[in-house]
């Protein structure tokens, strides 16, 4: 049996001991003696949550191919795990080895949404890291930041080391090599990290510094060394179909989140909704080929045992070869009593059908994200979806014998008045009325149950959103209060479910997701009071953050509600994520006209991801049929 | 056709939940491409019944659950399969075919045996082999069992069919399942009684070492003898 890091006696007094054992199915074990460079993985939030992620999946397994590297994995430890540690002075440890986390050559933090950021703190503090990456030695670890939220890694820039921007694949191996070498050489940290940020996609902050404007806007972005690239351009992988993709994925023993095989499809998307960050950070769309992914979706099936796979991409309807997948997909499945789940699918007679094939409709529901609630505004955001598609959508569905409609809009958009709100209720209601005309009273098995969510819009780094500026908390609840009330008048009122989210949590994220340098004070202040697992509703201390803006004399204000110019330098600016800062004024511009942008399929409009030379972009276009 | 898998749950797998241990395995059959059936329905799930739940934190060396298969190949080679896919801390170490209308594990579960030691650093200096000597001694062993509504006495006598100490280590087979389910744990609560002592949460390190069926004449047998070997 492996020593564990916690005795005996802890895991079995706190909750889900199996979130810290390791020693799943297809988990990695090495020779430490053999192992030139220890690699821990970690997803800032509990383990559950952690293992659903496909991203450190795919790292995972790519380190681990390689002999000289041993990639573990370590996520934050849950409250009340977190209380014993500190109590005993246990340091935090990577699952596969039980090994002090602190003794890695890296700690590579995955940051997939702002509201992780104090867990970042809570993984350092609880591996004994010092949280300000100047106070570390060769004694610690090299901490970098990857994923979304690195494309404004200022808020949180002074707790990392390096940070990689785009994708995971293919910068690497070079890092690690670099690594390797400079260690031999005995070179100081410093000059590995400067050396480090002269890669391409990865971004070393302590080599740069930020100057403000007397108004507190940021003056200029300059580099301690005239040898440091003064832009940072993402990495991207341009063939999908030849590079890693794990087929051995690690099967937990505890029910996660995603309790099964996760089938990327494609990165990217062709739609250019103009709130959505994914959808301009991964451009252009890069499909994986059809006989990779069969081949991938069986490996993985076998491999883990899971009973179900999903298809996994932004926008799966358009994957251009679906139909012939998914009908692989079925047989295969059904071959092997495995089920299939469907996410992101367009509501049309295609999906209809291929959904009625895999799911039981009567415990299945319909998910539509009209997103706004009038055309519009849905024009606005470059939402596609018209009234009508939905309608149509919902109409075929009831036929088939669907009563269960899911509805996703935001609120606080931009431009947005009483009648988009009142809009969100009309559709709702109308979607409720088609069901009444379609469904004759004795064929009604069911009743229709319509729920509508929403979430208040955040504005975020490179989208053409990113001009925005947000509302007070108290406007958030009254547009809420609003859309609860247009609800109750609709004449289907019986029929709809509202519910939306927290208010406090998004004015708190959209500062996170716009903020400068400066906000990583604040940040460190909530952590020091005791914030952390923000995004957990239950753990969420709204006036500690208020104290720590106070005590960090920044105001939120500044960040939120701000009219931010279109000449105005921002933060992240200085990261090249392919798409460039005039488009997104442009796409800014209709926007506020309320015009729309076609998607890559239907017209190239020049974003800037060409240059890149891969995916949609080499396709012949033009005169689509959308 | 009917098989009874006997595997081990050993090491870190002692902090798997039971309803994990059940996932887990009908993970393992597929890993294992072992045909077994699965029950109709739009979401069929596998045909699988397991015998007496292990609590959180025991490790085993006599669990089973028995299966539904459409075909088999040897037990052998079931075996081996199976052993290919496990984690580290899980062994099948035996696998059987049930005749036709045998009772399924969990009906069929009668008594398990229990080795419990004291962990180290947790002893409360009770003379155990005294104390067991003073169990058998007595007449009657009154349990008193907190239930739902009120309490319930038993008397450990009848549910207590074997109990030693030897080496450091107190041995007992003792009833389990639905009719009647005493807990190492009750046992050993009895033992520390007769010194005044009650014994402390983590005192002991509880192994479950095999699950018990009844044969025909009544003696406890382990529970894949009710199958044959293949």
């Amino acid at each position: 049996m492996r020593a564990l890091a916690l005795p005996e006696e802890i895991l079995l007094t706190i909750e889900k001991p199996a979130r810290y054992i390791g020693g799943e199915i297809n988990s990695v074990m090495k020779e430490k003696a053999q192992i030139d460079v220890r690699f821990c993985m970690c997803f800032p939030d509990v383990y559950e949550i952690g293992m659903s992620h496909l991203g450190i999946q795919i790292l995972y397994d790519m380190f681990n191919q390689w002999e000289d590297v041993w990639c573990e994995r370590v996520y934050s430890p849950w409250v009340d795990a977190d209380r014993v540690m500190r109590e005993r002075g246990i340091p935090l440890f990577a699952l596969e080895s039980q090994d002090p986390v602190r003794e890695f050559d890296f700690l590579g933090i995955t940051l997939q949404y702002e509201m992780c950021y104090t867990n970042v703190l809570q993984v350092l503090d609880l591996s004994g890291i010092p949280l300000l990456a100047k106070e570390r030695t060769w004694e610690h670890p090299i901490v970098i930041g990857g994923g979304p939220c690195t494309y404004n890694p200022e808020p949180i820039a002074p707790f990392f080391d390096l940070f990689y921007i785009g994708d995971g694949e293919t910068m690497y191996r070079r890092l690690l090599d670099l690594y390797k070498e400079m260690r031999a050489q005995g070179a100081d940290r410093t000059s590995f990290l400067r050396e480090a940020g002269k890669l391409p996609g990865i971004y070393a902050p302590g080599s740069y510094e930020p100057h403000y404007h007397e108004d507190g806007t940021l003056r200029d972005f300059t580099a301690d060394d005239p040898s440091m690239p003064l832009t940072i351009t993402k990495e991207l992988v341009t063939d999908l179909s030849d590079t890693y993709y794990p087929s051995k994925p690690v099967v937990p023993f505890i029910k996660c989140t995603q309790d099964r095989v996760v089938l990327e499809i494609q990165r990217g998307c062709i739609r250019g909704c103009r709130f959505c960050q994914a959808g301009q950070l991964y451009r252009p769309v890069r499909e994986r080929s059809i006989s990779m992914l069969k081949e991938q979706a069986i490996q993985m099936i076998d491999h883990t045992g899971h009973e179900e796979i999903s298809l996994s991409s932004l926008s799966s309807s358009d994957y251009s070869k679906l139909p012939e997948l998914l009908s692989y997909l079925i047989d295969e499945c059904q071959k092997r009593k495995v089920n299939i789940s469907l996410p992101s699918l367009r509501i049309d007679a295609f999906s209809l059908d291929v959904m009625s094939k895999v799911q039981d409709i009567r415990k299945s529901s319909l998910t539509f994200a009209p997103e706004a609630g009038t055309q519009r505004l849905r024009d606005v955001i470059n939402k596609g979806l018209t009234r009508e598609v939905i309608l149509n959508g919902a109409i075929e569905a009831f036929k088939g014998g669907w009563t269960r409609v899911k509805l996703y809009f935001m609120l606080g958009l931009p431009t947005e008045t009483n009648e988009d709100i009142r809009g969100i209720a009309e559709l709702a209601n109308d979607i409720a009325a088609a069901f009444f005309e379609t469904v004759p009273k004795e064929k009604r098995r069911e009743k229709i149950q319509i729920v509508v969510s929403t979430s208040f819009f955040i504005p975020k780094p490179f989208t053409p959103l990113q001009w925005a500026s947000m509302h007070p908390k108290e406007t958030y609840i009254e547009k809420a209060y609003a859309t609860r009330k247009a609800i109750s008048e609709q004449l289907n009122q019986r029929s709809i479910k509202y519910n939306w989210h927290e208010a406090d949590v998004s004015v708190i994220e959209g500062v996170l997701a716009r903020g400068d340098r400066r906000i990583a004070d604040v940040v460190l202040n909530a952590y020091r009071r005791g914030c952390f697992f923000d995004a957990w509703s239950e753990y969420y201390h709204h006036e500690e953050w208020l104290a720590a803006f106070e005590e960090c004399g920044l105001s939120i204000d500044f960040y939120t509600l701000r009219k931010r110019n279109l000449d105005e330098l921002f933060p992240w600016d200085f990261i090249d994520c392919g798409v460039t800062k005039d488009f997104l004024k442009k796409e800014w511009e209709r926007a506020m006209a309320g015009e729309i942008t076609p998607n890559c399929k239907q017209k190239c409009n020049a974003c800037g991801a060409a240059r890149f030379g891969c995916g949609i972009c080499l396709e012949p276009r033009g005169g689509g049929a959308e | 056709m009917r098989l009874r898998i006997k595997f081990t749950k050993n090491g870190c797998l002692k902090f798997i939940g039971h309803l994990d241990v059940m996932r887990y395995f009908q993970k393992a059959m597929r890993r294992a491409k072992i045909d077994i059936a699965y029950s109709a329905g739009f979401s069929p799930h596998q045909i699988m019944s397991f015998a007496a739940p292990l609590g959180v934190g025991m490790t085993s060396d006599g669990e089973y659950f028995d299966m539904e298969a459409n075909s088999v190949t040897s037990a052998e080679d079931i075996k081996t399969r199976l052993n290919a896919v496990m984690a580290e801390g899980i062994v099948v170490t035996d696998v059987r075919l049930l005749p036709e209308g045998a009772k399924n594990a969990m009906a069929s579960v009668s008594a398990a045996g229990y080795t419990v030691r004291i962990r180290d650093g947790h002893d409360q200096n009770v003379p155990l082999a005294e104390a067991v000597a003073r169990f058998h001694s007595a007449e009657h062993v009154p349990h008193v069992k907190p239930t739902q509504k009120s309490e319930l006495t038993l008397d450990l006598k009848e549910g207590v069919h074997a109990l030693s100490f030897e080496n450091d280590t107190v041995s007992m087979v003792i009833d389990t399942g639905s009719s009647s389910n005493l807990k190492p744990g009750m046992i050993m609560e009895t033992l520390y009684s007769y010194y005044g002592k009650r014994p402390e949460d983590f005192d002991f390190v509880i192994h479950r070492k095999e699950t018990y069926g009844r044969a025909q004449d009544g003696s406890f047998v382990p529970l894949s003898e009710a199958g044959e070997v293949f």
